[in-house]
């Protein structure tokens, strides 16, 4: 017997078509603000990390505030995710099924759902954003600090500080990659962006690609 | 100086700064050129790096000069002329003497008088109970003819040669190192590197400071410098000479101009009660020549002295009057600063004028400093800064522990200019008088030292024609015919210091050689008879009749030799190498082409330098090269010109972690001066068991740089140096907070542990010796501390009354508080 | 003694050097000049240093900087490290020389080397906040720079400090301001013993060859030029007694370079990165191009509408 997977807030409402509830208020709200972060962040981190988008640091009002704003988004990031990461984290476990769902990304990618285990509240693929950005946030937000040397310049070796920083970059490349994904896919699967938005998604949404999270809901299985 | 005057005839640096790049052994002990004289010591990085110049430092810490040097040899405070008299004996035993100049240029052959004697450290004519000798038995045996018997073989066991052969023999090398802790292989190859010297081709320079002056025995110290030298026939010659490091900018100049107690301007002396008229002040100074043909200089002191009361009561100062003699004060003592203190510790002062001095930092126990300055009645500090002193009635917790409430004494603080907001002159350790030209305007209401002085006289004239008083008719003689009175000009001041003709002076055949008014161009032009004026002899001819001399700025220096003798003006004559003469050998040739400087080239004395000698007086008269001395030669025993001896003797200070090893019944020196009051605030070595040491750091200049901020930065905060091994026997961390006490008072301070101080081996018994900058005080951008004289005693020279700030007895203790 | 830079005129100059010099540039590219000026080189002379500190105060008076009054913590080194303000600082070493029982105490002049290939200039986000002139010297523009402090990981030598002030990044100039109009640096004007000259690069290495003779006449058999390959050579020496052991001279590296993590975080990763990125969008477009939409059929809405059915 596997667990329920219905996170609180959700619930079904049937009808013409059917219409089940996805993402409390707080949920979204909460994403947004991570959402927003982060592209803020990439886009002043990638402008202190090439000179080529040197230039994006004109949206913060120049370098000095790019390099001043930068870090204090990170800590709001970090703690936006955090409360992303308690609300999500439980039905975001990893299950056999999800490795078989990772094994056929063929399948996947070619829409053919049909022929992949029924899928819970998250498939694999959003697990491992979920797991992977858990992962970079955490390593961010460490490395990020020691180099931050406005506050805690004096607490790290300067070693300490180049080895840092060349994590830091490197992670939020992977990152940024990691985003596309997970931007693109919610482009992609049509109907998901309403998700985030509204807190919606249709019946049909819900069977085509979460067919066990709806069928939970539906039993009551708590 | 008080030594430099008896042995060569003048009491100053005997080379200059840039000669000393022509040294090949640059020997400095007794000072720390590289810290405390930064900008001159290029000169010894010259020598080093253009012409191989071996360089070593014999001092107690490894010192920023050490830093730089070939070698150094450690030696304990206090106990230099046992070091240095070991040398005199490493010379004398090895024969590494420069022989043809020690017998004829220097004393050694004089015959001294039978009933001299010598025993266990004293003199004949030692009396206890004044603390002084009877001289009369150090002086030389004289013949028929009125002149000193010498033999020239130096073979007469009564000669100055085979005095000092005895008089020296028992300083060994194993001496020196159970007396000055200075390892036996360290101490020889100091010795070794002297002895290189001895000999026309090498020259050795000393360059020392106030670590030699500040004893008990300073003067001794410099002394042993000075026969070192004569020995290896090093002064007179370019890279030689005993070189006397300045602690001011201006020190010499100070000086020089006449603000020592006993003096006034160029060295002249002031009358004592015993000369109650001119005639009786001159016949004891117009020295005689002592052996045939001499020229003494001091012949000329008459036309010096008469120029100089010229000056001072001009028209006031006549023939009949003795030029005015009898205005001058007539001294029943010295009355030097510590004595004055004393005075005023016993409330027998009313007021004190301190112009940019700073005493209560300056002079030796601060809490007998600040309860004397607490009985005057006002106290005057004439200063561009605001000084420790002027302060000294303010309590700063235990930096400067005093209730305000008890203190009568009426402060009172007149800003003055600092030397960058005036022009005028600064005479430099060797003598070279240069012009400094006003570079900014003054702040606020200050004014310059000579506006306020003025002011003073003509207020305090104003109130003795009123009321009278003591001295009046002196005050009122005093010539003070400047333009404006309350502002003489600098042209005004420097004509007075120049002199000039005042009717038209004639030579021999009555030809007008110098018109009235005119200014003088050597002081070969003063006259006894009032027809010149100069109150300074030595400096006539820096103002001459062709102008500022201090302002030239020529850097040309034709020969090669650092001589430079047309910048600014070096005295006397423009001179850069005292006793020149020594440059060349009996007959006039120089000793090797290697030290060519002066020469007889058959019609005069030619060279880049101006002849220390009548240029025109061939070899062949046989007038010795020294011709301030009676002599004609330099002294190796210097007669009656010392208080404490002919020969030096090694004593300790009188505060001592050893008895005198050599001579146990000295104690200090047998005749320094000591007042009742410092005599009952020594210590002994069993509370105070380690030796203590002063000395500034580079970073400041002396206590008024703690005032700027720069400087302050560079060296934020008083520290006590020690080594490793007694911060491990107290216990004592680096960086950690330390007391330190003496007998006479306390400080606190960093711990500064470096392996650059090590524990001294004397007769056998561990010695620890601590060093303690002296530029920190309770005024300031630093941070507070405790004036460093709150530890030292006020003993001083028995020749110049310099305190002993180099030696004496401390202990040490860790204390609370953060460590760094 | 090595001939002083001479007091220059009084009357206005036309700058010896500008931004038509500029060899480098951060984080932006600049067209190098035809020809290099002639590379110019600061001499400090280990063996000749009192250390008297009056380049210290030479550099806080030229530049105009106010440092603090720290405390003493049992060393002569006032400030204790670099700072904002303090672009040049003493720093002393008591080394036991066991070869030879003597104590020596090894005052180095720390400050800015200049380097020919300039760590710092290297990993500066900033476009032009450090530049390079054809002459050698790396300088600082406070105007652009943004204080990220990535200048403190590129140098090798621990030089450049953030102002707690502005949070911009100073470090020793080589006066670049005095050169500009014939002048020396500061420092080297200040000194009193010549421990430091200046001159051009080839001068200075004839004047250390003076010296090093000098110093192994002395029995500093290992006396040496220090002008480290590692990063292309630097615009500010040292004549070392032991130039065999710089690291005894309060830790100068021993072959100091750019750091590799500073080299791989401003090479490979910089592009390696990006090309992720770009390769992570490029698959997206052409998946969609590819395999569409996955949209929401009729029939899964029926699906649900049939599986919620029993609810209502």
């Amino acid at each position: 017997m596997s667990k329920s997977e219905v996170d609180a807030g959700d619930s079904v409402h049937p009808g013409k078509p059917v219409i089940v509830d996805r993402y409390t208020v707080a949920a979204r709200i909460n994403h947004w603000i991570t959402a927003v972060s982060l592209v803020l962040l990439a886009l002043s981190g990638l402008a202190l990390f090439t000179p080529a988008l040197y230039f994006l640091t004109g949206l913060f009002g120049g370098g000095q505030l790019t390099r001043i704003i930068h870090p204090w988004i990170g800590v709001v990031l970090f703690l936006s995710f955090m409360g992303l990461f308690f609300r999500f984290f439980r039905l975001n476990l990893w299950e056999r099924t999800d490795s078989v769902w990772m094994s056929r990304m063929r399948d996947v990618l070619a829409n053919e759902e049909n022929k992949l285990p029924e899928v819970g509240k998250y498939n694999a693929g959003q697990k491992m954003v979920f797991w992977s950005m858990s992962l970079f946030i955490l390593v961010l937000i460490t490395s990020g600090v020691v180099i931050w040397d406005q506050y805690f310049g004096n607490y790290f070796t300067i070693e300490q500080k180049r080895i840092a920083v060349l994590i830091h970059s490197a992670t939020a490349i992977v990152a940024i990659c990691v985003w596309i994904v997970h931007v693109y896919a919610a482009i992609w699967v049509r109907g998901t962006i309403g998700a985030m938005t509204r807190g919606k998604v249709t019946g049909g949404w819900a069977w085509r690609h979460h067919r066990r999270w709806l069928k939970d809901l539906v039993t009551g299985k708590n | 100086m008080a030594s430099l005057g008896p042995t060569f005839g003048r009491g100053a640096m005997t080379n200059s700064w840039t000669d000393i790049k022509n040294a090949d052994v640059i020997w400095i002990m007794g000072g720390n050129a590289a810290e405390a004289h930064p900008c001159g010591f290029k000169w010894v990085t010259e020598a080093k790096a253009e012409r191989g110049a071996k360089l070593m430092v014999v001092d107690p810490r490894f010192n920023r000069s050490a830093s730089v040097a070939d070698h150094y040899a450690p030696i304990r405070s206090g106990s230099d002329i046992a070091f240095l008299s070991g040398v005199i004996n490493y010379l004398l035993t090895n024969d590494k003497i420069h022989k043809e100049y020690v017998r004829n240029f220097t004393n050694a052959a004089f015959i001294v008088r039978d009933d001299f004697e010598f025993n266990e450290g004293l003199f004949s004519g030692y009396d206890e109970s004044k603390r002084s000798y009877d001289r009369s038995t150090w002086e030389y045996k004289f013949g028929d003819d009125g002149f000193a018997i010498r033999d020239m073989t130096l073979q007469d066991p009564r000669c100055v040669f085979q005095l000092m052969k005895k008089h020296f023999a028992q300083y060994t090398p194993e001496l020196v190192e159970r007396v000055s802790g200075t390892p036996k292989d360290k101490f020889l190859k100091v010795a070794d590197w002297v002895a290189s010297t001895a000999n026309g081709e090498r020259a050795m320079t000393i360059m020392y400071a106030l670590g030699w002056t500040q004893h008990s025995h300073g003067a001794q110290n410099i002394r042993c410098a000075a026969m070192i030298q004569l020995l290896c026939g090093n002064i007179g010659i370019p890279g030689g000479g005993v070189n006397a490091l300045r602690g001011h900018s201006n020190v010499q100049g100070i000086t020089d101009v006449g603000t020592l107690t006993a003096a006034i301007p160029g060295y002249l002396a002031l009358p004592t009660e015993q000369e109650p008229t001119l005639e009786s002040h001159l016949g004891k100074r117009t020295f005689k020549p002592l052996t045939p043909n001499q020229t003494s200089y001091w012949q000329n002191y008459h036309k010096f002295y008469v120029s100089f009361l010229k000056t001072q009561f001009g028209a006031n100062a006549t023939k009949e009057n003795e030029f005015g003699y009898n205005y001058l004060p007539k001294l029943d003592g010295i009355y030097d600063c510590i004595k004055m203190f004393d005075l005023m510790h016993q409330g027998k002062t009313t007021g004190l004028l301190c112009q940019g001095f700073n005493p209560l930092m300056a002079i030796p126990n601060t809490n007998k400093s600040r309860e004397a300055l607490s009985k005057l009645k006002f106290l005057v500090s004439m200063d561009p800064i605001e000084t420790d002193t002027a302060r000294f009635w303010e309590n700063h917790g235990e930096f400067n522990n005093i209730d305000p409430a008890k203190v009568q004494t009426e402060v009172f603080m007149l800003p003055v200019t600092s030397f960058a907001e005036e022009e005028g002159s600064v005479t430099n350790s060797s003598r070279l008088i240069q012009w400094k030209w006003k570079a900014a305007d003054p702040y606020f209401e200050s004014k310059t030292d000579t506006e306020i002085l003025a002011d003073l006289f003509v207020r305090m004239r104003k109130m003795y024609e009123k009321d009278g008083g003591k001295g009046k008719e002196a005050l009122l003689a005093v010539d003070w015919s400047y333009k404006d009175p309350l502002h003489p000009t600098v042209d005004e001041l420097q004509i007075e210091l120049n002199g000039k003709a005042l009717t038209d002076l004639k030579d021999a055949e009555g030809k007008v050689v110098r018109a009235a008014g005119q200014r003088l161009a050597t002081f070969g032009e003063m006259r006894d008879d009032g027809s010149t004026d100069g109150c300074m002899w030595i400096y006539t001819g820096f103002y001459g009749p062709t102008g500022n001399m201090a302002q030239r700025r020529d850097n040309a220096d034709p020969s090669g030799l650092g001589v430079y003798p047309s910048w600014g003006f070096s005295w006397p004559a423009n001179r850069r190498i005292q006793y020149n003469r020594a440059s060349a050998d009996p007959d006039g040739k120089p000793w090797s082409e290697r030290k060519k400087y002066m020469y007889w080239d058959g019609q005069r004395w030619s060279g880049p330098d101006v002849p220390d000698y009548v240029p025109t007086i061939p070899p062949d008269r046989a007038v010795g090269p020294f011709i301030m001395n009676a002599e004609g030669v330099s002294r190796l025993w210097v007669r009656g010109l010392m208080a404490d001896g002919p020969f030096p003797v090694h004593m300790e200070p009188f505060e001592s972690p050893v008895g005198n090893l050599v001579f146990p019944k000295l104690k200090g020196n047998p005749v320094a001066r000591v007042f009742k009051y410092d005599m009952e605030a020594l210590g002994t070595s069993k509370d105070f068991p380690i030796v203590g040491t002063t000395y500034r750091l580079t970073e400041h200049f002396h206590y008024w740089t703690k005032t700027v901020h720069a400087n302050a930065v560079m060296q934020p905060e008083f520290f006590v140096e020690m080594s490793e091994e007694l911060a491990k026997e107290k216990g004592i961390k680096h960086g950690q907070r330390v007391r330190i006490w003496s007998k006479r008072g306390e400080v606190k301070g960093k711990a500064v542990v470096t392996k650059r101080l090590k524990p001294f081996k004397i007769d056998g018994k561990t010695v620890h010796e601590v060093g303690l900058p002296l530029n920190f005080g309770f005024i300031g951008e630093t941070k507070k501390a405790s004036p460093i004289n709150s530890l030292t005693s006020a003993i001083g020279d028995s020749n110049s009354q310099t305190p002993e700030f180099k030696a004496f007895l401390v202990n040490v203790e860790p204390i609370a508080g953060p460590v760094a | 003694m090595f001939t002083p830079v001479p007091n220059p005129t009084t009357n206005p100059v036309a700058a010896k050097f500008g931004q038509q010099d500029l060899i480098r540039r951060s984080a932006s590219s600049v067209t190098a000049p035809a020809k290099r000026q002639t590379e110019v080189a600061k001499l400090i002379d280990v063996s000749k240093c009192i250390g008297c500190k009056a380049c210290q105060v030479a550099c806080l008076e030229w530049n105009n900087l106010t440092e603090e009054v720290g405390v003493n913590v049992g060393v002569y080194d006032n400030p204790h490290d670099l700072t904002a303000n303090t672009w040049t600082l003493m720093r002393y070493t008591e080394y036991e020389n066991a070869e030879s029982g003597n104590l020596e105490w090894l005052i180095r002049k720390d400050g800015c080397m200049h380097c020919e290939d300039p760590g710092c200039l290297k990993a500066c986000p900033a476009p032009g906040a450090i530049v390079q002139y054809s002459n050698g010297i790396v300088d600082f523009d406070h105007d652009k720079c943004i204080g990220c402090g990535y200048c403190i990981k590129g140098c090798p030598f621990n030089i450049p400090r953030i102002s707690q002030v502005d949070q911009k990044a100073y470090k020793c100039s080589l006066c670049s301001d005095r050169l500009a109009v014939g002048q020396g640096p500061a420092c080297a004007k200040a000194c009193p013993t010549q421990a430091i000259v200046f001159g051009t690069k080839d001068e200075m290495k004839q004047w250390a060859d003076h010296r090093i003779k000098d110093l192994k006449s002395r029995g500093f058999k290992n006396a040496g030029l220090y002008d480290p390959p590692g990063v292309g050579g630097t615009h500010v020496m040292y004549v070392l007694q032991h130039a065999d052991k710089p690291q005894i001279y309060a830790g100068l590296p021993n072959n100091p370079s750019i750091s590799p993590l500073v080299e791989v975080w401003k090479g490979v990763t910089k592009y390696v990165g990006l090309a992720a990125i770009g390769a992570f969008a490029a698959f997206g477009f052409l998946h969609h191009a590819v395999a569409g939409a996955n949209r929401v059929t009729a029939e899964d809405e029926k699906n649900a509408e049939r599986l919620t059915e029993g609810q209502r």
